[in-house]
């Protein structure tokens, strides 16, 4: 129910944005982000974006799990 | 998918995976409160990586299941009333009231259409004028920012059909109730990822002051839940409960103050029947007086009826965490995701279907 899922902001008219999920355009609502950008990506709910992603957190969340997977191989 | 598939990547997954191993050495037991964390765990075989000495306990966190027959009633009643159109989510057309469920009253003829978002209910009401169109508001903080907006644009196209059932929840008061409860005790809780996108992390404070219970907010894909519980384990190692995000780049401590802003605009806290835990005080949202004129509990005269139980279906023990679905005699026999008896047979996120799907040799 609370499924939601990233997508990135193609552009933006009014209130309203196209968007790229994983090669499918759709027109979402950004009433709830309205400081959101073209080139963003945003987490999509029921057809609105309810938050901005954070691109550099994500960037290093993935670096940190790169490291443990590198030390648990070096463990072996 | 950028930034979703990154985070399902089976060789990341072993260094976390290895670091919980050497960490955790206190037996623990963490409740997923959200349904698309059992989900997630159960679809990509969490629980059978995770040392002995973690216990998963799935939490009440699937708004389809913890929806009252009383509501569910209420929708039903509405779309058997003549000139109306009932809009909600798919999830909600399957799950059986206390007599028929709307997907039933749909193919006797009731008119319920099966929406994506709020906006295609306020455009259903713009294309029938002569039409009152009725949606069935459901879901948890996630959700409601969006059905606020609706009665927002509503407003603004001047739109005089458009109303909303509101039976939303809301999540920080039910786990409230359910520590109060003192029925299950946690070692952690894992806190729903896009309900925490909304009200931020620091809605969870509370826990881990009031109860000492460490907090992890995960986001939904396996290395975000493995993530989370890495960080749960090393609070317990370390004798800490504080409040961590393992979901960084969806959630902030502060949440989303515009979707905030919004739903406290036009929704005020309210008492709420939870399937299985009663009623729950603050624990529901209704229409703020000054958009009463949207609110189908006030514009229609509902007259459900008495409700009733399924007999047998114990999905409000399932909801509080004090039985699994492999505990109940239906389950599989004849209580199956295309003949449900209960509502967590039927939501994707619903322990019973959750465990159906993936989850009947998990037991653990």
């Amino acid at each position: 129910m609370c499924l939601a899922i990233p997508a990135l902001i193609e552009s933006i008219k009014n209130e309203e944005a196209d968007v790229d999920m994983g090669g499918i355009t759709r027109r979402i609502s950004l009433r709830l982000t309205p400081q959101a950008k073209v080139g963003d990506y945003v987490i999509v709910h029921t057809g609105y974006a309810i938050n901005i992603l954070d691109q550099h957190e994500a960037r290093e969340t993935l670096k940190l799990f790169e490291q443990l997977a590198k030390a648990a191989e070096e463990e072996r | 998918m950028k930034f979703l598939s990154e985070f399902r990547d089976a060789g990341l997954a072993k260094g976390v995976v290895s670091q919980i191993h050497r960490r955790s050495k206190t037996p623990a037991r963490f409740m997923e409160f959200c349904g698309g964390h059992t989900a997630t765990i159960l679809r990509y075989g969490i629980r059978q990586v995770l040392p002995a000495t973690i216990e998963m306990l799935s939490g009440p966190g699937c708004p389809v299941c913890v929806t009252a027959n009383a509501d569910l009633d209420k929708a039903i009643a509405l779309a058997q009333m003549p000139g109306v159109i009932v809009t909600t989510f798919g999830d909600m057309l399957k799950v059986p009231g206390s007599h028929s469920s709307l997907q039933k009253i749909k193919a006797e003829g009731a008119d319920v259409r099966m929406v994506y978002s709020t906006m295609d209910a306020i455009h259903i009401a713009e294309e029938n004028p002569s039409k009152r169109v009725v949606f069935l508001g459901i879901g948890f903080e996630t959700t409601a920012p969006t059905v606020a907006a609706s009665i927002l644009y509503a407003e603004e196209k001047y739109l005089k059909n458009y109303y909303v059932l509101s039976t939303h929840k809301l999540c920080p008061p039910v786990i409230k109730a359910l520590l109060a409860s003192g029925e299950v005790n946690l070692d952690g809780l894992i806190c729903p990822g896009h309900v925490s996108a909304v009200i931020g992390s620091r809605a969870w404070d509370f826990i881990a002051r009031d109860y000492a219970i460490p907090c992890v907010v995960s986001g939904f894909e396996p290395l975000d839940v493995l993530q989370c519980v890495d960080m749960l384990v090393t609070q317990v190692e370390e004798g800490n409960s504080k409040v961590e995000i393992a979901y960084r780049r969806g959630v902030r401590p502060e949440g989303n103050p515009e979707a905030l802003r919004l739903m406290h605009e036009v929704f005020e806290p309210c008492p709420a029947q939870w399937r299985g835990m009663g009623t729950i005080p603050d624990s529901g949202l209704k229409l703020r007086s000054t958009y009463q004129r949207f609110d189908a509990e006030c514009a229609f005269d509902i007259d459900p009826g008495p409700t009733r139980e399924p007999q047998g279906c114990i999905c409000g023990d399932i909801l509080r965490g004090v039985k699994t679905p492999l505990d109940c005699r239906l389950f599989g026999n004849s209580c199956t995701p295309e003949d449900p008896v209960g509502p967590c047979m039927v939501s994707s996120e619903g322990s019973c279907a959750t465990y159906y799907l993936y989850g009947r040799n998990s037991g653990r």
